[in-house]
């Protein structure tokens, strides 16, 4: 059985240097989208799911877990921060916060429970807990149920940036997900992302290296889970609402799509892959329920032919880590 | 009381749907190392084929449980011999991907045409009515599903582990290259095998269109709960599935009257409760 990714290039001061270039160029596209008319509105709900396909690929990519009920984190992020900041009214770095802290307790809880399997059964395990929390949250009285929490207020963070306004809220934004995508970028590459690296080479060995893989798969579930959860505390500032459909399976595929398309264990597919999914969401957003067709070929086109992702391809080709 | 035995019956119905789907999951998984997530898509096909049979040929429910899986068996077929068989050697979670990307197109395709409503079903003439019997009033209907159903299952129980065919699947699920060595053609058996699976979808489809009518995402939902089901009860033993789908539908009927906030919920936290005690589900072996 062969593994998901072929990350085989060791980290090595070129591979890291090719990555940090990249990553030069992403935060400068970032900083002057203002300036050249792109709908900043779509960036930002772009670097939202970004941040939430990295944090989904820290899992996939490098433990070899595949979380097939991510929406979960998302969903409980959006729904308490949301809370927080429309009914008990604190401010919003501290809705964001208490958001990010309800996931990863979240984290703590499903994830003890379904690292007990392994492989596939992992997948369905993760599946079947996010739609026990749809229920639960479908039943909640403070989530509104089919409703959703509307018309949340943006507020001003730390009292000094007001949130209303686009712009300030834009870089806001990737503030934010710079910070969430950094701590990726640091966790792979420490020696926690090592272990995780072998434990999805080979969980056995691992083992008998001394390495307690349970608690090092655990501690990647609790992190991905938190920064997930952190997305979809930043994304109810963009959006205003939180609503059902950010916990729906439908959601949690949409985020193991975003991370096929721009490749499974790479640094920066995820990202592209998030902006490629949202654009044609949005584009096609006119032919109705022919988009669920659409995203089911590119599924199955990535698994047949497409399996590294467009910046997979591209690294595999010019022999680069990205 | 009434409402108690009519719940369990909603129950065993439930149940005997979650038998013959999570059956049909644990030996396509035997063969072919997938977990089959089209398999809500194509108990879905089961039961909008038997609604096309009615309506444009007038072909009635009786044609339809044996035309139906065939049909649907045949598509399934076609799918494994022009994509899944691509994904041996590869990861499980591929196949997983595969199959799930096959749903949404397969959902949105007949979501597309049919919108998200219900199309109504007729119970055959055979079988409307009830019996009284005493206790509780019987809908002809629903006993024969439920009868019908372990009658399928059982079926398939003993075709698997009772007969020469069902000896060489067993086999060729240990060990394919060994039981390709005595001239078998496993890659044939492997395709039949993927239509058996899909076939036994089709047939739930056909029996729950007169009780819970045809819609296009009526397969979205029971996948994940028979995604549960297949966790608790560990996929490596036929008569496992078959037990425990009925017993979780059972237990959900029960919830819907003692409890009926969490009957949605039961079958999920139950599969918690299992993970906790024993990992590898109720009939499982290590892994």
């Amino acid at each position: 059985m062969t593994a998901m990714t072929d990350d085989t290039l060791p980290a090595t001061p070129r591979v890291i240097r090719d990555e940090m270039i990249a990553f030069a160029i992403m935060t400068g596209l970032l900083l002057i989208v203002p300036l050249t008319g792109l709908y900043p509105f779509f960036v930002m709900q772009g670097l939202c799911f970004a941040l939430l396909a990295c944090a989904f690929n820290l899992l996939i990519g490098y433990g070899g877990l595949l979380s097939f009920g991510h929406a979960m984190f998302l969903g409980t992020g959006g729904y308490v921060t949301a809370h927080a900041v429309k009914v008990w009214g604190v401010p919003p770095e501290l809705g964001i916060l208490i958001g990010m802290a309800a996931s990863a307790g979240l984290g703590i809880i499903t994830g003890a429970v379904a690292i007990r399997r392994q492989g596939i059964y992992f997948a369905m395990i993760t599946l079947a807990l996010s739609q026990l929390l749809y229920f639960i949250y479908l039943q909640a009285p403070f989530t509104h149920g089919e409703d959703g929490i509307q018309g949340i207020p943006q507020g001003r963070l730390l009292g000094i940036f007001d949130l209303s306004k686009p712009t300030v809220l834009y870089y806001v934004i990737v503030a934010g997900f710079l910070f969430g995508f950094l701590v990726i970028f640091r966790a792979i590459n420490s020696p926690f992302g090592e272990v995780l690296k072998s434990i999805r080479e080979n969980e056995q060995r691992a083992i008998s290296l001394g390495y307690k893989t349970d608690q090092y798969k655990l501690l990647a579930f609790i992190l991905s889970g938190t920064l997930a959860g952190f997305a979809g505390s930043l994304k109810v500032f963009v959006v205003q609402n939180a609503s059902l459909s950010d916990v729906e399976v439908g959601m949690s595929g949409l985020i193991v799509l975003m991370t096929l398309v721009g490749g499974l264990g790479t640094v920066f597919g995820p990202v592209i892959g998030a902006f490629i999914i949202v654009a044609t969401q949005q584009y096609l957003a006119g032919f109705g329920s022919w988009v669920t067709v659409i995203q089911g070929s590119i599924f199955v086109a990535c698994v047949l032919t497409f399996r590294r992702g467009i910046v997979g391809e591209i690294a595999h080709l010019f022999r680069r880590s990205l | 009381m009434q409402a108690l035995y009519a719940q369990l019956l909603v129950g065993l119905i439930n149940g005997s749907f979650y038998a013959l789907l999570s059956l049909g999951l644990a030996v396509i998984f035997g063969m072919l190392n997938i977990i089959n997530f089209a398999h809500g898509a194509l108990y879905m096909m089961g039961a909008f084929c038997a609604y096309f049979l009615l309506n444009l040929t007038g072909l009635g429910y009786w044609w339809a449980l044996l035309i139906a899986p065939i049909v649907v068996g045949i598509f399934g077929m076609v799918l494994e011999r022009t994509m899944l068989q691509w994904l041996s050697g590869l990861d499980h979670l591929y196949g997983l991907l595969l199959t799930f990307g096959i749903a949404l197109i397969v959902q949105g395709v007949f979501q597309n045409y049919f919108g998200s409503s219900g199309l109504p079903y007729a119970i055959p003439d055979e079988l409307k009515g009830g019996m009284n019997l005493g206790f509780m009033f019987l809908p002809i209907y629903r006993a024969w599903v439920v009868i019908f159903s372990l009658v399928v299952c059982f079926s398939t129980w003993y075709l698997i582990e009772r007969t020469r065919l069902g000896a060489y699947l067993r086999a060729a699920t240990e060990n394919p290259t060994l039981v390709r060595a005595f001239g078998i053609n496993v890659p044939r058996m492997i395709t039949l095998t993927y239509g058996l699976g899909v076939g036994l979808a089709a047939l739930a489809g056909v029996l729950s269109a007169p009780i819970n009518q045809v819609r296009p995402l009526m397969g979205e939902n029971i996948i994940i709960v028979v995604f549960a089901v297949v966790v608790i009860g560990g996929m490596g033993s036929i008569m496992g599935s078959i037990i425990t789908g009925f017993a979780l539908g059972v237990i959900e009927g029960l919830t819907k009257y003692f409890y009926p906030e969490a009957s949605n919920t039961v079958v999920f936290v139950l599969m918690v409760l299992v993970l906790l005690v024993k990992p590898t589900g109720l009939t499982g072996r290590a892994a």
